[in-house]
């Protein structure tokens, strides 16, 4: 029984130990060619010779752009949808329980198939074309259910006396939203926020035939622009010799993920530390 | 929520009431939207040839008219079974080390590590692959792109949350089954084996199933170390060529009715997501005992 045991521990730390052996040659890989040679003027100057040379100065105003247009419509639309769903409604409501069914459709479909909506839709049918601005709004609807999870779970967690006791000294629904639930549910909103612009920032099969390929600096959002991890994808497959710049960009994009990721963290354990004082 | 009764009335705000409701229902008719504009682009193709010949048709040439998907939708379903019966082993043992074995901050830390690499860029994955993992494999048996570096790569992307929610479905498992097994005096192992994991398998198994569904839907990974050659695999290190990796493929240029037939291949991907779905609810509807 000993021996069973025994044998166990040496399964389970094994494991353990392959996994970070692999996940630790991987990071350490992307991070030692992508540091070798890299300078703060890469991220300042515009590729030379099809990306080989040069810097990705107008990839990163692209990747950004297509950021801002994903979040601007994806967070009043995400907000509204959770605010609706946890406040202005009951659990069984149909309508509510068929926004609650499709979200959760929403939050599997994979991202090759919001690159065949978003060009069928926002490039063909509303005639966007490759540009930054149908890139952005298809990435507004995947990043649509983890936002609107996010923003649910803040409000779900204010103690209902908040809404009790405003009721109780008579103010308006909106005004008990706008001044004690939102401001409580804040840091969720804006883990939910911080995570979704991850998720943005790491997609490339819904970019490619959305907001293109075009490497030049966009002159408005009606260009096309390439996107970070477009820019890694097709200077490893598309580019002979693309290797170097390849690993600087996957570099820089693999640090906006963690800086990103960590700032997560922060949120969540400040947010927790703040419920726990108020209880 | 609370009852409607007890709050501050509505009926002074039925415009906010209104612009939630209106936004919140756009939010829900994307899914809709989405199937709708599948359903309008592959119209065309299936009153053409029809559904069958998606799986009769002798090979995938669009542009001659044939439009087998088969050997892809083979393709697909072994990367996504190979990788997920490597990660959920994998996944699960991570999770018990960090649970059960690990000393406190070591297990901070292996937590830290699995949060951060559930956040990396599938492209960053693919090009390690490409640069790192495919001359590897073409040492062992070339040519290299091939279904078993597409497995390997599929495996560490879901590994992360894999092992994060087999670490979330651990930590509900009630803390009296854990002090009754001490007290009935069983072995480390043998509580692991015979009390946690069957309590937590609803869990592991709605995890697992979400995974697959990760699995099935990724493109770019696939894309840089599958080889990108439509055939059904005879050996693991053969190439092949996934649903998924088609449509980014050759969306670029197909017209008429081959970009009908990748619409084809997203409403079949669409079905595989829903299915799974319905299956992890399911499993987590399971009353249990």
């Amino acid at each position: 029984m000993f021996q069973r045991d025994r044998l166990f521990t040496l399964i389970v730390w094994s494991a353990a130990l392959l996994v970070v052996l692999i996940f630790a040659s991987f990071i350490g890989n992307i991070i030692y060619y992508g540091l070798k040679n890299f300078s703060f003027l890469y991220l300042w100057s515009n590729p030379i010779n099809t990306g080989r040379e040069g810097g990705i100065f107008p990839i990163i105003i692209s990747t950004l752009l297509i950021l801002l247009v994903c979040m601007t419509v994806a967070i009043p639309l995400s907000l509204c949808t959770a605010i609706f769903l946890t406040e202005f409604t009951s659990q069984e409501n149909i309508l509510a329980r068929f926004i609650r069914r499709s979200i959760d459709v929403l939050s599997g479909v994979p991202s090759i198939v919001f690159g065949l909506f978003g060009n069928a839709f926002f490039s063909v049918k509303l005639g966007l074309g490759f540009s930054i601005l149908s890139g952005g709004l298809t990435l507004a609807c995947m990043v649509l259910p983890i936002m609107i999870r996010l923003t649910q779970e803040g409000l779900r967690a204010v103690p209902p006396e908040y809404s009790l006791s405003g009721s109780a000294l008579g103010i308006s629904r909106s005004q008990i939203l706008l001044h004690l639930l939102l401001p409580a549910a804040a840091p969720s909103v804006i883990v939910g926020l911080v995570l979704g612009v991850g998720r943005a920032l790491a997609e490339t099969a819904a970019l490619v035939f959305t907001s293109g390929y075009v490497d030049r600096l966009p002159q408005s959002l009606w260009d096309s622009g390439r996107a970070l991890s477009v820019h890694i994808y097709d200077l490893s497959m598309n580019v002979p010799g693309g290797e170097t710049s390849a690993y600087k960009s996957a570099f820089t994009l693999l640090i906006l993920v963690f800086f990103i990721n960590s700032i997560t963290t922060q949120l969540t354990k400040l947010w927790l530390q703040k419920r726990i004082i108020l209880q | 929520m609370l009852s409607n009764s007890i709050l501050s009335p509505l009926r002074n705000e039925l415009a906010l009431v209104w612009l939630l409701r209106i936004l919140a229902l756009m939010a829900g008719a994307l899914v809709l939207l989405i199937f709708a504009f599948l359903l309008n682009e592959s119209l065309p193709i299936l009153g053409l040839v029809g559904l069958s010949a998606f799986f009769s048709d002798p090979s995938w040439h669009p542009m001659e008219g044939f439009f087998n998907l088969t050997s892809m939708l083979l393709g697909t379903l072994y990367a996504t079974a190979g990788s997920v019966l490597l990660a959920a082993p994998l996944g699960i043992l991570s999770a018990i080390f960090c649970r059960f074995y690990a000393p406190t901050h070591v297990a901070r830390i292996f937590r830290n590590l699995m949060e951060s690499l559930s956040g990396v860029p599938s492209v960053v994955f693919g090009f390690w692959g490409l640069t790192v993992l495919v001359p590897l494999v073409n040492q062992i048996h070339p040519p290299g792109p091939s279904l078993f570096a597409g497995i390997s790569i599929l495996t560490m992307m879901i590994l992360p949350t894999m092992a994060m929610a087999a670490d979330a479905s651990f930590a509900s498992v009630p803390q009296n089954y854990l002090r009754g097994a001490q007290a009935l005096g069983l072995s480390k192992s043998a509580t692991l084996l015979g009390v946690v994991l069957p309590a937590a398998k609803a869990g592991l198994l709605s995890g697992l199933i979400l995974q697959s569904g990760r699995a099935i839907g990724e493109t770019m990974a696939l894309l840089m170390v599958c080889g990108n050659v439509v055939q059904t695999p005879k050996n693991i290190f053969d190439p092949i060529r996934t649903l998924t990796t088609n449509i980014a493929l050759e969306m670029a240029y197909a017209m008429g009715s081959h970009r009908s037939a990748l619409f084809v291949s997203g409403l079949i991907l669409m079905l595989f997501i829903v299915v799974l779905l319905i299956a992890a609810e399911g499993i987590n509807r399971v009353p249990k005992r």
